[in-house]
């Protein structure tokens, strides 16, 4: 791989240990990837966070958490200490909701790890925006612009919806790219490597979240890691329906990537959408692949009885809070049932100032931030069976919590709330 | 794909199989291989502390990796790959190799915070040739890979 002055200078040292460490792991990871250079990014969304068990023990013993980053940021064989962010960086989703922490079973110890953490984040000037949505909470990136994003519904949304550009980074990478502003040009920061390879033909109407959620997740099992084409779409779609989409396709999947003929900002038309190349594929979604995908998402389910009902992967936005609320309002909660629902701190404080917070509240539902079930593995204690509005976390939770887990409608959801049963499925 | 059938010497064994790749990982180790033709998750989709896939829907749930040359197509799913793969090397549980063939972001930073010897873009395709149980030597510097079969090593 091939660096330029700066770069190089970085490598020999001159801006300190860190920074050199830094770019040492992306000279090997640049050429693991087969990269040719790399690429100036001012825009980095990754997580430096050490609640986790395995890392808090790790910072226990190592020396804190320039220990965490050095290992975990940086593949650093030895702890150095960790300066500034050199560019505009963000912080994802973190393993617990500091002001939730009891309800989650969280203990107060691991709560003040979480406050040395966010302590250690504010000084190394990377913004706690904690959410998988940045883009919900400030950080819109603009077509064509470079960024360096881990979090794979973030990463396809930012590329998709908004014609940025980013592969899906992880924790070593950002942490590398945080402090240097570089990240390997490779993958999808080429335009070459943007088009479409597979065509993806309705033959039925996808119209709601849930319906995008399938689909989603339909698609990202047949096609992976490459780039899907929907066509033929009658309805636009709002940004839940495309955030839910997306979530689910990089879950199934690996898709990074995808395009919305007439729709999304790289697809005015099909031929661009292909960049002018012709589908490896084409692949027809109807009604028996929409329940194919149903049932996927529903294999672990079996009990009627809902115990926890888990709503906001990935985060939700203000728009989904209302929704919801419209749903609950005058209703309550069973006796027997937990509803949590997720969104970013800044989407919770437009809540609060809405009412929407109280109104939850007052129907025996939380509205939490931070982390979510899967990645915090946060449950109401002895829960059995969730019910889930999105496919991302119905496919993950029962692998990572051994819970049977439903998908359904939001409004699917809000009833088992209340009347503490699963009575959802797919209409026609 | 060209399988290149009569590349059987290279001075290995009489039985050996041959293979040679992109260095992604510098290395040399040998292992016995674990082979699925299902990608894998890192992130929610295996246990770093034991080195097991727990996707749910996963052929190889249950089983461990660690310490295996683990041959698969590719890598899916969260970009907590890399993280999960290297809390997996701290705990020992890391696979000894990888070999693969779908480049992605995920898999390229995951085998090299991994520190597994890793290979790709083979001449011939690994999961045709190596079943789980063969022994397998990888030289990852010189992008050469060697399978005893089974019960023939």
């Amino acid at each position: 791989m091939k660096l330029n002055d700066d770069e190089q200078a970085m490598l020999d040292g001159r801006d300190g240990p860190a920074v050199q460490r830094a770019m040492d792991l992306l000279v090997r990871y640049g050429e693991a990837l087969g990269a040719p250079r790399l690429v100036d990014t001012n825009n980095v969304c990754g997580t430096v966070g050490a609640t986790m068990p395995f890392l808090r023990d790790y910072a226990a013993q190592h020396g804190g958490l320039d220990a965490v980053f050095s290992e975990f940021n940086l593949d650093s064989p030895d702890v150095v200490e960790v300066p500034k962010a050199k560019v505009f960086s963000s912080h994802l989703q973190q393993g617990l909701d500091p002001e939730h922490a009891q309800r989650q079973g969280i203990d107060s110890q691991i709560v003040k790890l979480y406050r040395q953490g966010e302590a250690y984040t504010g000084r190394l000037g990377i913004q706690p925006l904690n959410t998988c949505a940045p883009y919900l909470a400030g950080n819109v990136p603009v077509r064509g612009e470079h960024c360096a994003w881990m979090e794979s519904s973030a990463v396809i949304y930012i590329n998709a919806v908004l014609g940025a550009r980013t592969n899906a980074e992880g924790r070593e990478s950002t942490g590398a790219a945080m402090l240097t502003g570089k990240i390997p040009y490779w993958g999808l920061h080429l335009d070459e490597n943007r088009g479409g390879t597979h065509l993806i033909e309705l033959d039925i109407e996808v119209k709601t979240v849930q319906d995008w959620g399938l689909l989603g997740y339909y698609v990202g099992e047949v096609v992976q890691d490459r780039i899907p084409v929907i066509d033929g779409l009658r309805d636009v779609p709002n940004l839940p329906k495309l955030k839910h989409f997306g979530a689910a396709a990089a879950s199934s999947g690996g898709v990074e990537m995808y395009h919305i003929v007439g729709q999304t900002p790289e697809a005015r038309t099909r031929d661009e959408a292909f960049r002018g190349r012709r589908p490896v594929e084409t692949i027809r979604y109807g009604a028996a692949e929409r329940r194919l995908a149903y049932e996927r998402v529903n294999t672990t389910a079996k009990d009627a009885q809902v115990d926890f009902v888990m709503l906001g992967c990935p985060h939700y936005s203000i728009e989904q809070i209302w929704e919801v609320c419209q749903l609950l309002e005058g209703r309550r909660i069973g006796a027997n049932t937990e509803l949590w629902i997720f969104t970013a701190r800044a989407t919770r404080q437009l809540a609060d100032q809405a009412g929407y917070t109280k109104l939850i509240e007052d129907a025996g539902g939380v509205l939490m931030t931070d982390t979510c079930s899967a990645i915090g593995r946060v449950m109401p204690k002895g829960t059995r069976v969730v019910a889930l509005d999105s496919a991302k976390q119905a496919h993950y939770l029962p692998a990572i919590m051994g819970v049977q887990a439903w998908f359904g409608t939001t409004a699917d959801c809000i009833e088992a709330a209340v009347t503490g049963r699963w009575q959802g499925g797919l209409t026609a | 794909m060209n399988a290149k059938n009569d590349d059987t010497t290279a001075g290995a064994a009489d039985a050996a199989i041959v293979l040679h790749g992109r260095k992604v990982v510098g290395g040399c180790i040998e292992g016995e291989a674990l082979v699925t033709r299902d990608r894998i998750s890192g992130w929610g989709g295996i246990d770093p502390r034991t080195g097991t896939i727990i996707e749910t829907r996963h052929e190889l749930r249950g089983q461990s990796f660690a310490n295996k040359v683990l041959v698969f197509p590719g890598a899916k799913g969260s970009s907590g790959w890399s993280s999960q793969f290297h809390i997996a090397r701290i705990a020992g549980t890391a696979p000894a190799a990888m070999l693969f063939n779908e480049m992605t972001t995920k898999i390229a930073l995951g085998a090299v915070v991994s520190h597994a010897p890793s290979l790709t873009d083979f001449d011939v395709d690994p999961l045709d040739v190596i079943e789980t149980g063969d022994w397998v030597r990888v030289d990852a510097d010189r992008g050469v890979v060697e399978v005893l079969k089974r019960g023939r090593a």
